[in-house]
């Protein structure tokens, strides 16, 4: 170890006990570990920023007028313009899609889990036939590209007997809901197999109906799938672009992003970007209140999603 | 036990199942249907014209464009960002101060980061594409980026970012590896915390340094998953479709330079309405798909280590 390390050392690593008197081939790794572990903190401080500062540039930026956001980006608002909330909320319908959104999302993350964990259940605990097949065609759906489906759907959903869907909350949430059951059906079957069969058998010996057993036994017992399920269905669903894209091209049927991405492709760069930022939060605030009280689960659940 | 089974099966599946195939199979079988019809879609008549709009797709240079920009996506962005996430992945695990009876730690405050470089994930990409957007903004002053530079006396590095005819599609990668990297980050730190830690402390001991660790114990040990986000990502390569419908210039410009193949195929379906060639894009984008992740899984396998 040369001198130039060991004041490295002395001036990085303060910490006074176990590095303060190890054996040499311990000094070594201890020494590097102090020059990485400042290393270590610059970047992951860089990449902090470069990911934290956007985001921060659109909360400070919905308090902001226009002129300002424009003239200097970087500046922080001078006076706080919450106009820009009521603009958004009502000018700019960000109210009326942020309903949409909600009603859509909602009735399609229920009817998810719903419909998901019956179909997982049933393929899970049951044996007979067709099971295989059946299990192996929903999980199949996760490798359709959705693009590829978009032309078919659209027509399915214009020429649907007893009325067109396009444009429909029902029509969305049916969508949404067949769009996740791939996912939620591979995962909650997983999850329903490790579930103990005594408890359920116990049920069954007690009378309940396989109806009662799932709806009254199971389904309490599988609440951490179900929860990391629905967390995960809930920022896809919400966070979704393509399919209303495609299937909602009715304004007052509008879902947030598709309205945000509308209020920033018709702008230009001399409307009401305050309004804009505003709009962006009222869409960004329920997924970081999601996140930042589910931080694991949704960190497993999205990661587990990869590992499909 | 066996009462009512069948009749149970049946009426709990019955649901999911008609809400799926109506929704999901249906539209997978018509894809291949409508791909051979000259449909235009708003008038009833389509024409079976058998493998027509794939022979057009083959002479289309405005598809082959679309598919190499893809396809040069799909060479550099993976790479940079499963190499940015183990990088940070690896500093986040192991790259902390050493505590007593312990050679290998994470940094302090890994959760935070965690936290803050996942965030792009759970938020909306329409959201992500209109910030950098406003990033990009080629005016020296109202550009987030471009006055940035200025500032700190990069005059000569200020450009027209989206506007450049020959940086346009980097800036939008640069987009998509910028939201995916913490994605990468948190995945790749599950599963190193898997990695028992005495195969550390035992290269460790033996004088090894931390980036032969990094590249002789870390990276083999989890190249299962490495491969699982090789896959992820190069499908998230090929679609690209918001980020580019939101901030190219012109839908896919300046000129072209940004198209992607899911911008053409919305583009010649629900602007043009043609349906049928469409489909056959749908069809083609299948095909590349496949092929990329059937061969990402042939060349990327390797022997399993079991630990």
């Amino acid at each position: 170890m040369t001198i130039d390390e060991t004041e490295a050392v002395a001036k990085q690593d303060p910490a006074p006990t176990g590095t303060a008197r190890p054996v040499p081939a311990k000094r070594k790794s201890g020494g590097e570990g102090g020059v990485l572990n400042v290393f270590s903190h610059g970047m992951l401080v860089v990449w902090t920023l470069m990911v934290g500062v956007p985001l921060l540039w659109v909360l400070w930026s919905a308090f902001k007028d226009s002129n300002g956001i424009l003239t200097d980006p970087w500046g922080l608002p001078t006076s706080l313009h919450w106009e820009n909330w009521s603009n958004a909320w009502n000018d700019a319908h960000m109210g009326r899609y942020f309903i949409n959104t909600a009603i859509v999302v909602g009735g399609s993350v229920t009817g998810t889990m719903i419909l998901g964990s019956m179909a997982a259940y049933v393929l899970a605990r049951f044996q007979f036939p067709g099971n295989r097949f059946i299990y192996y065609l929903f999980v199949a759906g996760m490798s359709f590209p959705v693009f590829m489906l978009v032309i078919p759907l659209f027509f399915v959903l214009r020429d649907f007997p007893g009325g067109s869907l396009l444009a429909t909350y029902h029509g969305l949430i049916l969508v949404y809901i067949a769009y996740s059951l791939p996912f939620t059906v591979f995962f909650m079957t997983a999850f329903f197999r490790t579930l103990p069969a005594s408890v359920a058998e116990a049920a069954m010996i007690d009378g309940a109906s396989h109806t009662r057993t799932f709806f009254q036994v199971m389904l309490p017992m599988a609440k951490p799938g179900l929860i990391s399920i629905g967390i995960f269905n809930f920022l896809g669903q919400w966070n979704q672009y393509l399919l209303p894209m495609v299937l909602d091209q009715d304004e007052d049927k509008y879902v947030l992003t598709q309205g945000l991405a509308m209020i920033a492709l018709q702008q230009g760069y001399d409307n009401d970007w305050g309004a804009l930022m505003a709009g962006m939060m009222i869409a960004i605030i329920p997924v970081l209140a999601v996140y930042a009280i589910f931080q694991r689960q949704v960190q497993a659940g999205l990661t587990a999603g990869a590992l499909k | 036990m066996q009462h009512g089974k069948y009749r149970f099966v049946a009426g709990f599946l019955a649901l999911p199942l008609i809400v799926y195939a109506i929704f999901v199979i249906s539209p997978f079988v018509q894809a291949f249907q409508i791909s051979m019809t000259d449909w235009s879609g708003l008038v009833g008549t389509a024409e079976f014209v058998g493998l027509d709009n794939f022979r057009r797709l083959w002479e289309s240079d405005e598809f082959w464009n679309a598919l190499r920009h893809n396809i040069y996506m799909l060479a550099l962005i993976p790479v940079i960002t499963l190499g940015m996430g183990l990088f940070f992945a690896f500093m986040l695990n192991v790259g902390g101060r050493r505590k007593k009876n312990e050679v290998v730690t994470g940094v302090a405050g890994s959760k935070f980061y965690k936290f803050v470089f996942f965030f792009p994930q759970v938020i909306s990409i329409t959201i992500i594409a209109v910030i950098w957007f406003n990033i990009y903004n080629p005016d020296p002053h109202d550009g987030m980026l471009n006055s940035f530079l200025g500032t700190v006396g990069l005059d000569s590095l200020q450009n027209a970012w989206l506007g450049e005819k020959s940086i346009a599609l980097w800036c939008i990668s640069a987009v998509m590896v910028w939201s995916n990297v913490g994605f990468y980050v948190v995945l790749f730190s599950a599963a190193m915390a898997s990695i028992p830690r005495e195969i550390y402390e035992a290269a460790l001991l033996d004088g090894a340094g931390r980036f032969d660790t990094f590249f002789k114990i870390t990276v083999p040990l989890l190249w299962d998953t490495v491969q699982t986000g090789w896959v992820y990502m190069g499908i998230i390569a090929l679609d690209a479709f918001a980020l580019v419908q939101i901030m190219s210039v012109n839908m896919g410009g300046p000129d072209g330079a940004t198209d992607v193949m899911p911008l053409r195929l919305f583009q010649t379906a629900f602007r043009d309405s043609q349906f049928g060639y469409a489909s056959a894009m749908g069809i083609a984008m299948l095909i590349v798909t496949m092929a990329f992740a059937v061969l990402t899984m042939r060349f990327a396998r390797r022997e399993r280590i079991e630990f």
